[in-house]
């Protein structure tokens, strides 16, 4: 039995998911929830580059995938936790700048602005990876929309990893033999990213004494209520 | 091999300012790790320089070009200035906090250092995207490191948009890779993408230049994503702002300066208009916001943008004589953006503000902040006899005799605008009564770094040695197709 289509079908599935846990990350209303759907996120990366592995005969992208797994689902989830511990567990709900049903109106049209954008490019990489292109670059504008939307500071590093996550989707496909050690360098940056952004988040925290970024808005062109003008 | 040491010796001084935090020593290090760093890029680029010929010590890996050599020089140069200027400027409590303290700055700068060099060294473009990546993320804590809510915010929509921005240009890169696969056995370095330019399907080109042009935009502070840069470019200290706006722009321009060619070698794909259109709108944003700032250091942030924005349009315009004041421009910009900001650091120093209206008669409280804050506006203002005004009218120069009247219109006006913008700032802060109190002494390590920048600054407005003509003769060559 040839297990080419199946593989390809699967990997549709885990792309088509990939794209809900984008919209997910626009809609969710807790921090710890952000965490979890980007973990899936994770997930779903890993899978599709395990399956274009079959699929495309690319032993790197086992590779690939294993690194996704490590980085994404152990090491940045752990990192987040050691370094803004009492952000992530607060149970409370997230602000957001714009309703729901609004978000999820102009990340549907990001979708399928990205479809349109990537169709002209071509069918390159035939049959198996073809819903990688389209929905990474979807993954991308919709991360860039949750950074815009949000609040808090830790979503926004989540949005800021989600939309690397959407890059990377559409690179197992376009680019499945990417040198191993691009693949092991990006990998370091992201967890980079973690370390630094967390850091940054408690700073905010101990200094600033919240991490409701939006409310940072000192650093402007007018001059300060205090000068003599 | 002397290209491959170049980035290690700030790596070194690292690592040594990490274990060993002391007040003499951390300084010391950085100090001799940047000048070590300076005598490599120099030595590197006499070489390329006078045999014309790029040195390649890892085959698609590291190699050093003319551009290439010419930003490591340029991001040498400055690098060692700012490591003077921060042992002079520096003021950490004693004890443990200080050194704690001391040792946050000097192990980010060194590592900050280590990634703007290593961005023109390294050939591979998925290598390079991470060395820009880099050069974000060791410098975040670097602008926040003052602690107060401004740095911090500064710092938060750094990393976020710079991020973003990456996030973008890494899909970009990606399709880059994609289309070399598809044109068949190249590697994937500046030189490869350029030879095999013409059998890439032209769509899959130009997407992938502009998600790279938005991306990495964003980081060069091309308009509308460079909200953060004045922001960042203020808050930091000001030996990190002179990095900043100096050679980390520069080095990320340079990133899409080596894609422009990339595009250009294809048949069927245009990104000129873009990059022109970038350009003009850059320039004339931030010239145009320059009027209205009231802190000198975001005067000087805002024409960073500027600058970019004209060497960007200045690409798009084309032509020998262009892309010879380009790279020009490039090399003139970093150096008197440096000046800039150490002069702004001297004022800084005198005055304890960063408030324009309540800096006044800064030549009388010290005539060496005056001066050199004087000297720095008029450069980049771009008068004579400094390097800036060489290189924008061999822009304008050009780009007229290219026939390009409109955009060359257009780039003049800004620089007018811009010129007006920082007189009318600057002459009431270094002119008129002086106030009472002030500190009037200049740390002599401050004064020799604004010395190290300052006379490449007047020497280039003068005349062009001959292995500087050289380096930018072989650097323009690369920009064209």
């Amino acid at each position: 039995m040839p297990v080419g289509p199946l593989v390809g079908a699967l990997n549709d599935l885990a792309c088509g998911a990939f794209l809900l846990t984008a919209f997910a990350l626009v809609v969710v209303r807790q921090v710890q929830e952000c965490l979890w759907v980007f973990v899936l996120q994770s997930v779903l990366l890993a899978s599709s580059s395990f399956l274009l592995a079959v699929r495309l005969r690319v032993p790197d992208l086992v590779a690939v995938g294993v690194l996704t797994l490590a980085v994404k689902t152990v090491l940045i989830p752990w990192l987040l936790r050691k370094t803004v511990q009492e952000e992530i567990y607060a149970r409370r709900e997230l602000a957001q700048l714009v309703t729901v049903p609004a978000s999820l109106l102009v990340s549907l049209a990001l979708a399928v602005g990205a479809y349109l954008l990537t169709t002209p490019l071509g069918t390159a990489t035939v049959g198996a990876g073809r819903a990688n292109l389209p929905i990474g670059t979807a993954g991308l504008l919709v991360g860039a929309y949750t950074l815009a939307v949000r609040r808090e500071a830790v979503p926004q590093v989540i949005a800021i990893l989600a939309m690397e996550n959407g890059a990377f989707l559409a690179g197992v496909a376009v680019a499945p033999d990417l040198p191993l050690i691009a693949e092991l360098a990006a990998s370091f940056d992201v967890l980079v990213i973690a370390l630094v952004m967390g850091l940054l988040t408690r700073a905010l925290h101990e200094h600033v004494g919240t991490t409701d970024v939006a409310t940072l808005r000192t650093l402007r062109e007018e001059p300060a209520p205090w000068s003599p003008s | 091999m002397v290209p491959l040491l170049i980035p290690l010796a700030p790596l070194a001084a690292a690592a040594v300012a990490g274990v060993r935090p002391g007040r003499w020593t951390a300084p010391l290090v950085t100090c001799a790790g940047a000048v070590a760093a300076l005598a490599g890029a120099l030595r590197t680029v006499l070489q390329v320089a006078t045999t014309g010929n790029p040195l390649v010590p890892l085959r698609d890996v590291v190699g050093v070009d003319g551009l290439g050599g010419l930003v490591v020089g340029l991001v040498a140069l400055v690098g060692t200035a700012a490591a003077f200027f921060s042992w002079g400027d520096l003021d950490v409590p004693d004890g443990e906090d200080g050194r704690r303290r001391l040792r946050r700055y000097y192990v980010h700068f060194n590592l900050f250092l280590f990634s703007l060099l290593a961005v023109p060294l390294v050939l591979d473009a998925a290598l390079v995207w991470i060395a820009v990546e880099l050069t974000t993320l060791l410098s975040v804590f670097l602008v926040g490191f003052d602690g107060t809510r401004e740095s911090l915010e500064a710092a938060w929509k750094y990393v976020v948009l710079t991020l973003m921005g990456a996030a973008i240009a890494l899909l970009g890169i990606l399709l880059f890779y994609w289309a070399l696969r598809e044109a068949g056995g190249y590697a994937f370095t500046w030189d490869g993408l350029r030879r095999a330019a013409p059998r890439m399907p032209p769509s899959v080109l130009v997407t992938a230049f502009l998600l790279v042009l938005v991306g990495f935009g964003a980081k060069a502070g091309l308009v509308p994503l460079h909200t953060w840069l004045p922001d960042a470019h203020s808050q930091a200290p000001s030996p990190v702002c002179a990095l900043l706006s100096g050679v980390e722009t520069t080095a990320v321009l340079y990133v899409l300066l080596r894609l422009l060619p990339v595009v250009g070698a294809s048949s069927g794909a245009r990104a000129d208009v873009w990059v022109l259109g970038f350009g003009l709108v850059s320039a004339g944003t931030a010239a145009f916001l320059m009027i209205q700032t009231t802190d000198y250091k975001r005067l000087f942030a805002f024409s960073t943008v500027e600058h970019m924005g004209i060497i960007m349009a200045a690409a798009g315009i084309g032509g020998p004589v262009v892309w010879y004041g380009a790279v020009y421009q490039i090399a003139s910009h970093a150096l008197t953006k440096a000046l800039c900001f150490f002069a702004a650091g001297a004022a800084h120093h005198c005055t304890r503000t960063r408030e324009m209206a309540r800096v006044r008669g800064l030549l009388h409280l010290s005539p060496v902040a005056g001066l050199a804050l004087l000297g720095g506006s008029l450069a980049i203002a771009g008068s004579p006899p400094f390097a800036v005004f060489v290189s924008e009218f061999a822009i304008l120069r050009g780009a007229v005799a290219e026939g390009r009247l409109v955009p060359a219109g257009l780039l003049a006006l800004f620089i007018v605008v811009a010129f007006c913008a920082l007189m009318a700032h600057v002459t009431p802060m270094v002119f008129g009564r002086p106030p009472s109190s002030g500190t009037p002494r200049i740390p002599a390590l401050c004064t020799l770094a604004l010395v190290l920048v300052a006379l490449p600054v007047v020497a280039l407005g003068l005349f062009t040695p001959g292995v500087v003509h050289g380096i930018f003769r072989l650097a323009a060559s690369s920009l064209g197709r």
